[in-house]
């Protein structure tokens, strides 16, 4: 079946601020995709057992989990075009069940992929740059970023350009793709950390000095899972020219040293937490023994990438006032966050529907957005490691038909960073390695709290969802951190209180015996009221625990106990 | 990926289960040999049968025509195999949500 060399190639809007491959990229590409195809045939055929084809499956995206395969395709540091998001959304009406699952790894999820379609999808994703490629297996993954990046006012540099760079020398590098553990590097250029960079194998900030010289904050060894841990900072500057060096360095290190023979302590953040100093001090003598030119960052590179990210064309406008529509008004008080660029602002776009699944959105709902893209924002699509999307650049006084747009498509649930606005990884319902569901547990939340007056009135609060220890839904840095667990056959709740990942990290605290799962909803109901009965004005929920701790919201829990 | 749990000795009824090679979909062990997609079509091993149950389900894999087979206890309920464990409940009946958002379709 060959439907899709027949389709004319699609072409970029001109102003889709994403990374553009050359030949050598596509050529890559294709090579892989053949190699792939052939190795699928072969399975199908029965010349590949499963222990042979596994490895070969993983290195392509390509899991297989509780009711069918899955492929996680790369959405680097989370940019999309509109032309890229149009085709995920014919390979999710084509060969998929008409949906995709947004993950917090700024990824995109197929969740009922026929082995037999694989190598037609690969050719799908390839016709508009895109891949499977190193979404699993033990190496350095998908880099992720500011989901507001070259559009937000705090930020002091564009970090897609690093983040580019990033992407490029991880890619393939053949001394780091069979680390001990998976490796996951998260990087921002705003001083309000948005990207959660404290639990990263390695988080980055990039910065200025006084004098205007670009570098970066270097900090490893974060990470949630088994061992939740917030990461050290290793460095305070690295100059930028010296940037990839000081990477290659602290990669090394844990290449060489991090424990190959114990999957729960093979991460970074075991060995960082156990070599404390020392692994700094080691980071920093294997960064002296390495030859400096062979790792220097030409400027020229870094120039010639800054290029892809050029602003879009803006046009001279200034700010201004909203229409005077309170539901409008109600949509955008969430949605909607001020533009680095006068008459311009982002939009944050809920894929989080009182009752919906976090992250899932319809191939019809991702061609909305498409079309709304192309229109309104540059052809550019962001999406977040919350599971939402962004339309970066939108004109203020074209905000109105956007809105009335995404609420054509269901899409204008005005809830971003309120309770409802909830993290919840694929869980039992999908996940063969979970141990409890999150999905209905993170819709009946959001029923339960659907009134958006009580939303308000609560304020900002995230309540995070794993389905087990792996910690994909985040759960550790949640203000409210759900974990599903399995006792005895049966599916049990834990909940932590006071995450945070923000600059302010923190691994929320366990509050006590798990909750079953008819109960897990009342218990964040407690917890909730508990936190309205304390408050001070204006507190929100991580405010108050911060302030009372954990005792009085253990009372209320377990008072009847 | 899939994830095998660890054996030990069967106290209760076996049904044997396992993804499809070619679509990933949930089989089980059925009459003669057959992979069906309905958990109560599934043949039924006594517990001192799970380890010829087992080998049988294993040709499945060297036939390639499945992937990752292991047993599951099951109980009987109004006559129906019912597992043990919740996930092999849902393993059985499919995700507990709608499989599309709760969104949203072009109208045509
Ligand atoms: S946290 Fe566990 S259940 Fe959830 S997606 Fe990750 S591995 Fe699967």
């Amino acid at each position: 079946m060959n439907v899709i060399a027949s389709r004319p190639a699609p072409q970029y809007p001109p102003h889709a601020r994403t990374y553009r491959y050359d030949e050598i990229d596509r050529e890559f590409l294709a090579e892989r995709i053949a190699e792939f195809s052939d190795q699928v045939a072969r399975r199908l055929r029965g010349e590949l057992t499963e222990d042979e084809f596994k490895p070969l499956r993983l290195m392509n995206g390509l899991y297989l989990q509780l009711h069918a395969y899955m492929l996680r395709i790369a959405i680097p540091y989370g940019l999309l075009n509109a032309t890229q998001l149009r085709q995920l959304a014919l390979i999710a009406r084509r060969w998929d069940r008409g949906f995709g699952h947004f993950t917090t790894r700024q990824n995109i999820q197929f969740n009922w992929t026929k082995l037999e379609d694989v190598p037609d999808i690969l050719r799908a994703l390839a016709e508009v740059d895109m891949h499977a490629i190193q979404t699993s297996g033990n190496c350095i993954r998908n880099v992720t970023t500011d989901e507001y990046a070259g559009a937000t006012p705090d930020e002091v540099v564009d970090p897609r350009v690093y983040a580019e760079i990033l992407r490029q020398w991880s890619t393939l590098h053949p001394e780091f793709t069979w680390l001990p553990r998976k490796f996951k590097i998260a990087i921002t250029g705003s001083p309000n950390d948005r990207v959660a960079a404290q639990v990263h194998d390695i988080g980055v900030l990039a910065k200025r000095n006084v004098a205007g010289a670009m570098g970066f904050e270097v900090h490893a060894g974060g990470g949630l899972g088994r061992t939740p841990l917030i990461g050290r900072k290793l460095r305070d500057w690295v100059p930028e020219d010296e940037f990839l060096g000081y990477m290659e360095a602290v990669l090394r290190v844990y290449n060489a040293l991090g424990q190959r023979d114990n999957i729960y302590k093979a991460r970074i953040k075991i060995l960082v937490r156990d070599l404390g100093d020392a692994f700094v001090e080691m980071v920093e003598r294997e960064y002296a023994t390495m030859p400096r030119d062979p790792y220097r960052l030409d400027p020229a590179i870094v120039a010639a990438i800054a290029a892809h990210f050029a602003p879009p064309p803006f046009a001279a406008l200034n700010d201004i006032a909203p229409p005077e529509d309170p539901e409008f008004a109600a949509w955008a008080s969430r949605s909607v966050r001020p533009h680095r660029q006068p008459g311009y602002a982002s939009v944050t776009i809920s894929l989080k529907p009182v009752g919906g699944i976090p992250g899932d959105a319809s191939a019809d709902q991702m061609e909305v957005v498409a079309a709304l893209a192309e229109r309104h924002s540059f052809g550019e699509i962001r999406v977040s490691h919350v599971q939402n999307l962004v339309l970066p650049h939108v004109r203020q006084d074209e905000l109105f038909a956007v809105w009335q747009g995404l609420r054509a498509a269901g899409l204008a649930t005005p809830n971003i960073g309120l309770i409802s606005d909830i993290i919840a990884c694929p869980g039992m319902d999908y996940c063969a390695l979970a141990t409890a569901r999150s999905i209905p547990v993170a819709q009946r939340i959001s029923e339960r709290f659907a009134d958006l007056d009580r939303q308000l009135d609560l304020g900002e609060c995230f309540v995070n969802i794993s389905g087990c220890i792996n910690a994909c839904g985040h759960h550790h840095v949640g203000h409210i951190g759900i974990l599903g667990v399995d006792k005895r056959g049966e599916e049990v709740y834990q909940v932590t209180l006071g995450g945070s990942a923000t600059n302010d990290a923190a691994v929320g605290e366990l509050v006590g015996p798990a909750f079953s799962y008819d109960d897990i909803v009342d218990a964040i109901e407690t917890i909730i009221r508990t936190h309205v009965a304390h408050r001070a004005l204006g507190e929100r929920f991580i405010d108050t625990y911060r302030r009372i701790g954990l005792t009085p919201f253990k009372e209320a829990l377990y008072a009847a106990a | 990926m899939s994830s095998t749990p660890k054996a030990r000795p069967a106290t209760a009824p076996v049904v044997f289960t396992a993804n499809r090679l070619r679509d990933g979909r949930v089989v089980w062990l059925g009459a003669e040999g057959s992979w069906v997609e309905a958990l109560a079509a599934a043949r039924v091993f006594p517990p001192e049968a799970a380890a010829e149950g087992l080998a049988l389900a294993k040709q499945g894999e060297r036939q390639q025509q499945v992937v990752g087979v292991y047993g599951v206890e099951i109980r009987h309920l109004a006559g129906a195999p019912v597992p043990l464990k919740f996930r092999e409940r849902l393993r059985a009946a499919g995700p507990s949500i709608a499989a599309e958002p709760a969104g949203w379709r072009l109208a045509s």
